[in-house]
């Protein structure tokens, strides 16, 4: 076999081997961590658009671990869905670890910048794991792997607290797993397979099973915990607040990502949109959850005071749209829900970059602090208003074309009672973040700097450097290019809604 | 219709964008080198755009598009005779209002004028999108770009009370546009399938009446930038600007955008025919009555000078409206020549509030007494303005008021006369007691009546803008010619 027939694996192997490499790299010099994960990050990011490519042109790529036949064996399989995904996290990992050698130096201990790497390495490899995945065991064993490493990523914050937030994460994603586990358990029992499509072949004759039933009700549940879908979000807000700020960047934009992309995998590719709706109404219950998640989480993001927190309960919000484009269940609405894994990736990322940022330059994190900030640092503010411009879902940004098709979406299944929920939230979200736009710009800096790390005295410039400021910049470009020229990754989003709407 | 591909409308937007970039550079360093780029963008585009005039006469139209976001949703433009008509008002007017803002600002010693011409520059080009755009898209898009643009010039002053102002601002704009004038475009392009604007609209058929009337509502209560009550209450909060930036507000940009949209959603969204079958224009003329009636007899009732201007604009848009919705030849007519007619008085007006305040420091009416004798330029300039919103002729105003008469009896809307008649009292009843104080009364006894003008650089405005009034009046041939091009294609066939 030649390496470019290996290809599917390598997204896997290159992230798992940098993780080993580090450590044994890292007794050299520590430098090193960082120039490893920002390789490996590039090559998967390249890898993940080399089999979309592949994907858009000759269709489903099909790859047998070691060689053995599938449904023996374990396969991974990438469609125009995790293509997409893939694609949308490799690139958000490349960029958030160019924006990391700085931000990690700052927050982290100079004796665990190579452990931390190394596990950041891990959960990269996890999350890329469970993307490509064909076989729902080793969906488990990723989801695991990324799983404990975000605990311990969380876990390396610089306030005592990181440590409440991490055990907490850990209980209820322990919690969260074992539901999985128990599903696939429950499947296993009943089908006797582990492999995805042989699932789903098999699965119908037994659709009106108690056991199947009992085996989708555990996924729900433990993937909508991951997922941090309101109710289940209580872990979030805490773990996103107090890691390091490179860790709440990538957690908020691929972590919970993954959640959506399982859930949405097993609604649709392993069970089929047949049993979702008529054995039980779950999509009924799902699209009452995730408006609740929408209006909820925005309201919620409201009342906060620490920026990243605010941010966190935003992203509660956002995740109910993705799930709700899942579960209107039409060609629109699942396009919106889909498109919105990469709109919401790129704003989100945009933001928590600029939060890194902020709290690197001058050690604020709470939003009374943040008066004058546009003075002093206008690029890193620039970026911070696109990504909240977006999130309101101003046209031509990313964040329009979500809304616009989970709207068009909504009042084709004749829902409009949900596009009043967009709409309030936006409003919501365009309170929550226009008061901070005018604290930034229009707000003198008086009152600020009582934190001791601060850096920079009250006026004058001090822009975050380059090696931050860059992907921070980048990713909010990517926040208007992707809403002006929104058809190319809309078109690929409305295939992945197709095939899995059973169109083909 | 021919219609000609080309890049013009595009240019004219760019160079108020491009200009942003020398206006930046230049900055306080070199305000005279940054005050010649804002000029000279002004009086290119006002040359792109009359360039543009004599091929819409021709009966043709100007059409471009720059991309297409998704299927369906295209950035686009489109050069009418409607569009002119807002466009060459605005893009003339910008250009008196530069140079009034640049002797404001430099007589008040403001602070950040970078920002202020960079952000007043920015929401020119937005302005001008919006005239020109082909949907309701890319009119969304400028419409928001607006609002946006416009916030760091009304809270120009940072101080708590032009925050408050500014946000009051924000959240009538942009939360009704967000809340209503987006859904109501959503749902508009869910019945329609497109939202290009077209001659006889493209609502008609496409849905139950019950459904129609839900969208015209939504829109009614989204475009709130045409400042109709109840949603008015933006316009006087937004009074804590400097004084350029509401004559920017309340004549070259903002609240005729307002005006504009509507009647691009009424004539060619709904498009005359459907509103006339379902009725709904009717009850929407009394709607509109109300806000002329209601807001003259608030503005009666003010003493401070640019609020009483601000109420007195809020009646005078609805004339507008109401022309428009008047549904007939005179009617519509008489609606878009007010949108030129009624902006140059109210520039004027503000102008002259300006420079009663940079030169002698004061904002009351009850303060006005002699300054006629104090500023003789400004405020016989206030006085011909003044004289134009009433409706005497030989001024500007009495012709779009004449043809919203006649249209009035045209459309079978008598009581509609009464409503005029009334607004034109009311109007006589809060100008003129001004011009009678300034003229006629004698100064405080501790003032004394040298003349203490304001500088050249807004008084040369305040008189261009004033003669304008009286011009309009003698030659409105292009505006009638232009409104004429627009009925042509409402009226004619498919």
């Amino acid at each position: 076999m030649n390496l470019v027939s290996n290809i599917p694996v390598l997204v896997i192997i290159i992230p798992l081997f940098s993780a080993i490499l580090i450590p044994v790299f890292g007794r050299i010099s520590r430098s090193f961590g960082w120039y490893i994960s920002l390789f490996a990050t590039f090559f998967s990011f390249i890898i993940s658009i080399s089999l979309l490519n592949t994907v858009l042109t000759t269709g489903k790529i099909s790859y047998r671990l070691g060689g053995w036949e599938p449904p023996w064996g374990i396969e991974y399989l990438v469609d125009y869905l995790n293509g997409y995904v893939l694609v949308v996290v490799g690139l958000i990992a490349f960029i958030v670890t160019v924006f990391a050698k700085k931000s990690v130096e700052k927050e982290i201990d100079a004796d665990k910048i190579t452990p931390f790497y190394s596990v950041y390495m891990l959960f990269i490899t996890g999350l890329m794991g469970i993307i490509i995945t064909g076989d729902i065991f080793n969906l488990y064993v990723f989801i695991e792997i990324a799983s404990l490493s975000s605990y311990a990523l969380v876990a390396m914050g610089r306030k005592r607290a990181a440590l409440m937030a991490s055990y907490n994460y850990l209980i209820l994603g322990t919690i969260a797993a074992t539901f999985i586990l128990l599903g696939i358990g429950y499947l296993y029992m009943v089908t006797g397979t582990l492999n995805m499509a042989d699932l789903s072949r098999r699965l119908p004759a037994l659709y009106n099973s108690k056991v199947v039933l009992t085996a989708f009700a555990f996924f729900t549940v433990g993937i909508s915990l991951k997922l941090a879908l309101f109710p289940l979000h209580i872990w979030m807000p805490n773990a996103y607040t107090f890691s390091p700020s490179v860790v709440s960047a990538i957690m908020a934009s691929t972590a919970t990502k993954y959640g959506a992309y399982i859930l949405i995998r097993i609604m649709f590719s392993v069970f089929t949109l047949d049993f979702d709706i008529r054995v039980i109404p779950f999509n009924e219950i799902l699209v009452f959850l995730s408006s609740v998640a929408i209006i909820a989480g925005s309201v919620i993001a409201l009342a906060q005071t620490n920026l990243r927190r605010m941010l966190a309960y935003s992203s509660v919000g956002q995740i109910g749209y993705i799930v709700l484009g899942a579960a209107i269940a039409n060609q629109l609405a699942m396009t919106g829900g889909l498109i919105h894994i990469l709109n919401h990736a790129l704003m989100k990322g945009t933001l928590f970059l600029v939060a890194g940022s902020i709290l690197y330059m001058t050690g604020i994190e709470e939003i009374s602090d943040l008066n004058g900030m546009g003075r002093k640092m206008p690029l890193t503010m620039a970026a911070f208003t696109i990504g909240a411009l977006s999130m309101i879902g101003f046209p031509l940004t990313v964040g329009f074309v979500s809304k616009w098709y989970l709207a068009l979406g909504a009042l084709d299944a004749g829902m409009w009672p949900l596009v009043l929920v967009i709409i309030i939230s936006s409003l919501l979200t365009a309170v929550y973040f226009g008061r901070i736009i005018e604290r930034i710009y229009f707000r003198d800096s008086i009152g600020a700097g009582e934190d001791s790390n601060q850096i920079i005295g009250q006026s004058g410039q001090s822009e975050a450097p380059m090696s931050m400021v860059l992907p921070t910049l980048i990713l909010a470009g990517l926040c208007i290019v992707f809403g002006i020229a929104a058809f190319f990754p809309v078109s690929i989003a409305a295939k992945a809604a197709n095939m899995l709407l059973g169109g083909g | 219709m021919e219609i000609i591909e080309t890049a013009m409308p595009i240019y004219a937007i760019a160079v108020s964008l491009l200009a942003i970039i020398p206006i930046g550079l230049s900055g306080e360093r070199n305000p005279n080198l940054r005050e010649s780029w804002t000029i000279t963008a002004a009086i290119l585009k006002f040359i792109i755009i009359v360039s543009m005039i004599p091929i819409v006469l021709d009966g043709k139209v100007i059409e471009y598009s720059l991309i297409t976001v998704l299927p369906g949703i295209d950035v686009k433009f489109r050069v009418d005779a409607l569009s002119l008509v807002f466009a060459v008002t605005a893009s003339f007017l910008w250009i008196v209002t530069s140079i009034f803002s640049i002797g404001y600002m430099r007589a008040l010693k403001e602070h950040s004028q970078t920002r202020y011409f960079a952000f007043f520059a920015a929401a020119m080009a937005a302005t001008i999108g919006v005239a020109f755009s082909a949907n309701l898209f890319t009119l969304f898009l400028f419409y928001e770009a607006i609002t946006i643009c416009t916030f760091p010039l009304v809270a120009h002053n940072e101080t708590p009370d032009a925050i408050k102002g500014a946000r009051r601002y924000i959240i009538y704009l942009l939360g009704t546009s967000l809340a209503f004038q987006l859904f109501a475009i959503i749902l508009t392009y869910n019945i329609a399938g497109t939202l290009e604007f077209a001659n006889h609209g493209i609502l008609a058929g496409k849905a139950s009446d019950l459904m129609l009337i839900i969208i015209f509502i939504l829109f009614i209560a989204g475009i709130t930038k045409a400042a109709l009550m109840p949603l008015h209450s933006w316009l006087p909060a937004a009074m804590v600007a400097p004084t350029p930036v509401s004559a920017f507000l309340h004549a070259v940009a903002v609240v005729n955008v307002g005006v504009f949209t509507v009647l691009k959603v009424l004539l060619y969204i709904f498009g005359t025919g459907l509103l006339y079958r379902l009725g709904i224009s009717t009850v929407f003329i009394y709607f509109v009555s109300f806000t002329i009636i209601v807001a003259s007899i608030i503005a009666l009732r003010q003493d401070n000078l640019k609020r009483m201007l601000a109420y007195s604009t809020v009646s005078q848009l609805s004339y507008i409206i109401l022309g428009a919705s008047l549904l007939g030849r005179n009617g519509i007519t008489g609606g878009i020549i007010h949108i030129a007619i009624h902006s140059f008085a109210k520039i004027t007006l503000f102008f002259a509030a300006g420079a009663i305040y940079v030169a002698n420091h004061k904002t009351m009416i009850s303060e006005l007494n002699g300054m006629g004798r104090k500023m003789p330029f400004t405020m016989t300039a206030f006085a011909i303005a003044s004289l134009s919103i009433i409706g005497i002729p030989p001024l500007s105003g009495f012709l779009s008021k004449w043809y919203l008469m006649i249209g009035s009896i045209e459309s079978g809307h008598a009581p509609i006369l009464i409503v005029l008649v009334a607004s034109t009292l009311l109007n006589a009843s809060y100008f003129l007691p001004v011009v009678y104080a300034a003229f006629f009364k004698k100064l405080p006894s501790d003032e004394k009546s040298e003349i203490r003008e304001a500088p050249a650089f807004m008084i040369i405005p305040i008189m261009v803008t004033a003669v304008g009034t009286l011009l309009l009046f003698f030659a409105p041939s292009l505006l009638l010619d232009l409104a004429g091009i627009v009925l042509g294609n409402l009226t004619g066939g498919y």
